[in-house]
């Protein structure tokens, strides 16, 4: 479904990935784990399209994404839940939904809505208040949802336990999980390493932008040298 | 009573094309949180190239289709050559290039067509319309039916519409909105040749009435500023509001104080709203959590 050769980006003259290699078949949940810093966002920047790759191929379901700006890729089934969220604050959780489908206008818009409501029954609630009214775990529900109404085939999501208390981690976590019944891959980018990993079929770890282990999710929670670095066990 | 029934109607008058200005400014403010001041050269366009292609022997009704669509192609290119280029630029750098652009349209329609004062007929004669003592021309009527029809379309627009809420939305998060599939810079586009095209159909409305030359968008433009900051910057309820009661305001201070200190309202208004209101009538109040 995606698979990234290479990748490189800088950020003016300093590089942040510096070559990367990296795929995601369909229907897997894979997740990127990796301490601040790592250079995760930046990759999920490059495969969005938010931040261009200097190097490297993203090919994604048999197309380059090279010279695919980015309004262009959610066109093609690639849907990004950016870090912090970035909800539309100013407009409604209703229209928040109701841009996330802003390539489509048939009746399934709806049924997609009504589908958002049921998994996030709080945002039926608060369809009609303004998004940035709502509380953090409210907000990256939101994102998540709305990048859904995009009928992605792969979602890309940066970071959605950010900031969350456990209780609301643990629920975004069982949302993600979800979405391999719903035909979704998703690619995860976590600095919680542990819950992203157990809810994942394989995971990479990322240190100053290069991918230093990878392997099926379960290895990686019984590898010695992740249990030390980033589960703290 | 007479007389300040007169004076609302002049009051009114003024305030719709000062309405019509700020509207201008809250569609690119909405876009992109600039603020225009190459809005008021738009008027001025839409007024001088009217006159010029009436006087050339083409009809009123073209000749003002033909500015409109002119000034939208101006508005356009002002964004393609002059905003877009400094993407990523601050705010403020933006701002600053509308006020370069405004001195260069003022100084270019200069040479093209003239320093002189021009005007074209108004739309149904000059027959003032006596109302309770009062009168009223014809051609206010126009200026004010248009300022109310811009402000409903407009707000058809932006509450009803999908690319209404996908200019509210680039401006509100510009990486989310091309995440939801939006192209946020032909969003930008659009912004600036509807925006220069209302500002050219007030010039087109109010040339009969108060003339028009190169020179006359600088007040116009800072006007229409004082308006949508009373109103509420980026709130079309608010620029018809703050347009309509600005006018009211200059024409009762000349008629009732001294028309000697007209002028000063509008500064007066802007000083008053950052001093006391900073959202003005209609702001959004912004909640935001982080």
């Amino acid at each position: 479904m995606l698979t990234v050769e290479g990748l490189r980006s800088r950020y003016g003259r300093i590089e942040v990935l510096h070559g990367l290699d990296l795929k995601v078949s369909q229907g897997e949940i894979v997740t990127v784990v990796g301490a601040n810093g790592a250079g995760k966002t930046t990759l999920l920047k490059c495969l969005s399209g938010t931040q261009p790759a200097s190097d490297g191929t993203i090919v994604f379901r048999g197309q380059s994404l090279t010279a695919v700006p980015s309004h262009k890729r959610l066109k093609l089934g690639l849907a990004q839940s950016p870090e912090g969220r970035q909800i539309f604050t100013n407009l409604s959780v209703e229209e928040n939904l109701r841009l996330g489908a802003f390539l489509f206008a048939d009746d399934q818009v709806d049924r997609d809505m009504a589908d958002a409501f049921a998994m996030f029954p709080i945002l039926k609630e608060k369809r009609n208040l303004a998004a940035g009214g709502l509380s953090g775990g409210q907000q990256q529900m939101l994102a998540i949802a709305r990048a859904l109404m995009g009928r992605p085939h792969c979602l890309l999501l940066d970071e959605p336990s950010m900031g969350l208390a456990p209780l609301l981690v643990a629920q975004i976590f069982d949302v993600v999980k979800s979405l391999k019944a719903r035909d979704v891959t998703v690619l995860l980018v976590e600095q919680n390493a542990f819950g992203a990993l157990k809810i994942a079929d394989r995971g990479y770890v990322m240190e100053t932008g290069r991918i230093t282990i990878s392997g099926p999710a379960a290895d990686l929670i019984a590898d010695p040298r992740i249990r030390e670095a980033y589960l703290g066990l | 009573m007479d007389a300040l029934l007169q004076f609302l109607f002049s009051g009114l008058t003024v305030g719709a094309v000062y309405a019509l200005v700020a509207l201008g400014f809250t569609i690119i403010y909405n876009a992109s949180d600039v603020v225009n001041f190459a809005q008021g050269e738009f008027v001025m366009l839409g007024g001088m190239i009217t006159v010029f292609a009436f006087d050339a022997g083409v009809p009123l009704p073209l000749a003002a289709v033909v500015a409109i669509l002119v000034t939208a192609a101006i508005g356009v290119a002002l964004n393609k050559l002059a905003i877009e280029p400094a993407r990523g630029a601050p705010v403020v750098s933006l701002i600053i290039i509308t006020i370069g652009a405004s001195i260069l349209i003022r100084g270019a329609t200069q040479l093209v067509f003239d320093k002189q004062l021009h005007r074209f007929p108004a739309f149904s004669g000059d027959d003032p319309i006596r109302v309770l003592g009062a009168t009223i021309l014809p051609q206010s009527l126009w200026v004010i039916g248009g300022a109310l029809a811009v402000f409903v379309g407009l707000w058809v627009f932006f509450t009803r519409t999908l690319t209404g809420k996908a200019v509210l939305a680039t401006a509100n998060n510009r990486i989310a909105a091309q995440l939801v599939g939006i192209n946020t810079g032909w969003i930008m586009t659009l912004s600036f040749g509807l925006s220069a095209a209302i500002g050219a159909f007030a010039g087109v409305l109010v040339t009969p009435i108060t003339l028009v030359s190169y020179d006359v968008g600088v007040a116009l433009a800072l006007k229409g500023f004082a308006a949508a900051m009373l109103g509420g910057m980026g709130n079309p309820k608010g620029a018809l509001v703050g347009g309509l009661l600005l006018g009211c305001l200059e024409a009762m201070t000349a008629g009732y104080v001294s028309s000697q200190y007209k002028e000063a309202v509008a500064f007066i208004v802007i000083l008053a709203v950052l001093f006391v209101m900073p959202r003005g009538l209609f702001g959004a109040k912004t909640t935001e959590r982080v």
